[in-house]
């Protein structure tokens, strides 16, 4: 077995568990500790703020019209337009299509994990590398957001300024991501017959 | 893959691990989820309740973007507009905020703020930029109530606003609106808030607003007048012209003030009502109280007197002529003109006071007019103002009148007159305008050019006789030096000659002198020479 932090092969101890790594003392293990367990606390964390996350708005911008407080969803009808409609379509897939996908995606991997599916092990292995790829770049949302209320401050003609939703936003990001890690993508091939593997 | 590992592998170290049945990772999910339920319910709870407003038009409004300010605070937005079930006005759902919940009583109002510009005042400015707005005002009631019906205008008077309500009664709007400025001594201190016309169609009543401090200043004897405009009158006093001030010029007004000598009362309650004058002058004449009609019986030429004029006592304004009529008489068929007139018995200063209360008010008030129709008291017409001939009636004392007396059988009593002094006067300038028209101008100025001419011919005659007798001095002159050689100086004869020779040449000079200054100031034969004044 490998040490996750410094490679060193090892051999097992004897007995149930997988010891430490006997250069860097990382515990070693053959799949990750409550692999499952972790997977699917933050996978319904994340789902939970997944819910705030479109229900509150996202920005507060304020003019001489009054302020005016946009959700996610808001922020999309606002958008589609004739012209600039592709846009509004980043925003749709980035902020809405993506976070559920991967919410989906990994509730998939860990149902199938459970329940002992044995079809299609590469494919599930290649959706999770695409969720753990996609991860961190789902936090552009939130750094363009934090980005216009840092720039756009006109007071008193125009302000912007982060609302609720912003941190619930960020909170499923993040959540999905610790989910993602959590996951041990191992488990997927443990219910396949030895044989089958090196197929 | 253990089985496969080569014996060179270092073995790794055992670790005995306790199995946790319950990773402590779900604390997560829990604070997640407690998070959530946190702020749903914040935000469940700290809606605030959803209102119904009806409104005529949703002109202006926008669902999710319309506020409703109240104080200019945001309480709440509009979240959906729809027509009423009737089509015939709009039905708007408003989230309000949930510090409101108290306020939203049986009489809060609401009404559309867009921008608004009457005479007055300029209101809702701040909508062209922003877009139109609810107002709200809150009531006092409460009725808790969730459906209201907006109003059609906005209300002038913001419901919290320190002050008091008076009905004024008018007959005619006249130029006054919501929001026409309330004048006190020329100060602002208050606006018509709103008009309606009485339900019997005679009156309007005028419901007008007046700041605090400014309403303790009204007391039921106060007078609420007409400030509107420029108010000029020609009238028997004068001209007079009065305003309050440039706006009120502009877009009118309404103007009220207490008598300075009238008893000082508390502050009139609430929703008191007035009546609303037409002018100042109109506000301050006599208060109606027991007013006493008379009539007069002028012979003389009505013109210049008017349904107004005053009627005078001795100097003293005691009260206006109400009605001018003319008659003539079937039997001597004489033609006369009955003026009425009203008294006010109480700027006539009878002292009420100082009787009795069970006193016979009307037999003591006879009794004293007859006393002063006896002592000589007569009404005659006069000219009020001689420049638009206006006319007035005046009381005083004439003792040489005819006597008289009041015929208390007529009604109304009849009050004896005399002739009016504009008659008279009439009739004596006329004769002097006559008599002026009689000189004879034209002549008179013929005749004096005539002499002139005259005179200026004898003067030139005279020139020519003193030149003759220049001539004559001269040769008298030689005639003296003949005569001189003749007569010996130094005889009697001689001495006599030459002294009387002496004297014909100073008179012949001075001739000449009188001469010159004739002919350079012929008019000191009018005249006289100017400087003998001195």
């Amino acid at each position: 077995m490998s040490c996750p932090a410094c490679a060193l092969v090892s051999r097992p101890p004897r007995g149930a568990d997988a010891g430490r790594c006997p250069r860097c003392d990382e515990p070693l293990a053959f799949r990750a500790a409550n692999s499952i367990q972790r997977t699917w606390a933050f996978l319904i964390a994340a789902a939970i703020c997944y819910v705030p996350a479109n229900l509150l708005p996202v920005l507060t911008t304020t003019t001489p019209q009054g302020s005016e407080s946009d959700t996610i969803l808001q922020g999309v009808v606002l958008l589609w337009s004739p012209t600039g409609w592709p846009l509004s379509l980043i925003v749709l897939v980035a902020s809405i299509m993506i976070p559920s996908a991967k919410i989906l995606a990994l509730a998939y991997l860990l149902l199938s994990v459970q329940r002992g599916w044995v079809a299609n092990p590469g494919s599930r292995t290649r959706a999770y590398r695409i969720v753990e790829l996609i991860g961190r770049w789902s936090m552009v949302d939130v750094f363009v957001d934090t980005f216009t209320a840092a720039l756009v401050q006109l007071k008193p003609l125009m302000a912007v300024e982060p609302a609720p939703g912003l941190a619930f936003f960020a909170a499923v990001v993040v959540l999905t991501m610790l989910a993602v890690e959590a996951f041990d993508p191992r488990l997927i091939w443990d219910a396949i017959p030895a044989e089958e593997r090196h197929a | 893959m253990p089985d496969t590992a080569r014996p060179t592998l270092p073995e790794a170290r055992v670790v005995t691990r306790r199995r946790t049945r319950l990773a402590p990772v779900w604390i997560v999910p829990l604070v997640a989820a407690a998070v959530g339920v946190w702020v749903a319910a914040t935000r469940i709870l700290g809606a605030g309740p959803v209102i119904t407003i009806q409104l005529a038009t949703a002109e202006g409004l926008e669902a999710g973007k319309t506020k409703v300010h109240y104080n200019g605070v945001d309480v709440g937005s509009v979240e959906t507009i729809r027509l009423s079930p009737d089509h015939l006005s709009v039905l708007a759902t408003v989230q309000m905020a949930p510090e409101t919940e108290p306020f939203l009583v049986a009489d809060t109002t609401f009404w559309v703020v867009s921008p608004r510009i009457s005479g007055a005042n300029v209101s809702g400015l701040g909508t062209l930029i922003s877009g139109a707005y609810l107002g709200m005002a809150i009531g006092a009631s409460k009725t808790a109530q969730r459906t209201f019906v907006a109003l059609d205008t906005p209300p002038v008077i913001a419901g919290n606003q320190p002050g008091r309500f008076f009905v004024l009664k008018t007959s005619s709007l006249g130029s006054l609106d919501a929001g026409t400025p309330i004048y006190f001594r020329r100060l602002q201190v208050g606006q018509v808030a709103s008009y309606a016309l009485d339900p019997d169609g005679a009156s309007l009543s005028v419901k007008v607003f007046v700041d605090t401090p400014y309403d303790q200043y009204v007391n039921p004897n106060t007078r609420f007048w007409n400030a509107s405009g420029v108010d000029v009158s020609l009238t028997a006093a004068g001209l007079k012209v009065q305003t309050q001030s440039l706006l009120s010029i502009l877009v009118g007004g309404v103007a009220f003030e207490t008598a300075a000598d009238a008893p000082l009362l508390p502050p009139a309650d609430e929703n008191a009502t007035f009546t609303l004058f037409d002018s100042r002058e109109d506000a301050f004449r006599a208060p109606p109280r027991s007013p006493q009609t008379y009539q007069l019986l002028f012979t003389d030429s009505l013109r210049g007197l008017s349904v107004g004029a005053p009627v005078y006592f001795r100097g003293i304004e005691v009260g206006e002529v109400a009605k001018i009529d003319a008659q003539i008489d079937a039997q001597t068929l004489r033609f006369s003109a009955p003026v009425t007139i009203t008294l006010d018995a109480q700027r006539l200063g009878i002292q009420v006071k100082d009787l009795p209360p069970d006193a016979d008010l009307d037999a003591l008030r006879r009794e004293f007019l007859d006393r002063l129709v006896a002592g000589g008291v007569r009404a005659q017409l006069q000219a009020g103002n001689l420049l638009t001939g206006a006319l007035l009636v005046s009381f005083d004392v004439y003792p040489n009148a005819p006597p008289a007396r009041i015929d208390w059988a007529h009604d109304p009593p009849r009050l004896p007159t005399i002739p009016g002094e504009l008659q008279a006067l009439e009739n004596s300038v006329a004769s002097i305008v006559k008599k002026l028209d009689q000189v004879p101008y034209q002549a008179i100025g013929d005749d004096l050019r005539k002499t002139l001419a005259e005179l200026d011919r004898t003067l030139a005659s005279a020139r020519a006789t003193l030149d003759n007798a220049d001539r004559l001095v001269g040769n008298a002159d030689r005639l003296v030096g003949n005569a001189d050689r003749l007569v010996e100086p130094s005889s009697v004869l001689g001495a006599e000659l030459a002294t009387t020779l002496q004297e014909l040449s100073r008179a012949a000079r001075s001739l000449r002198v009188l001469t010159d200054y004739l002919e350079q100031h012929p008019e000191s034969l009018l005249r006289g020479k100017p400087g003998e004044a001195k």
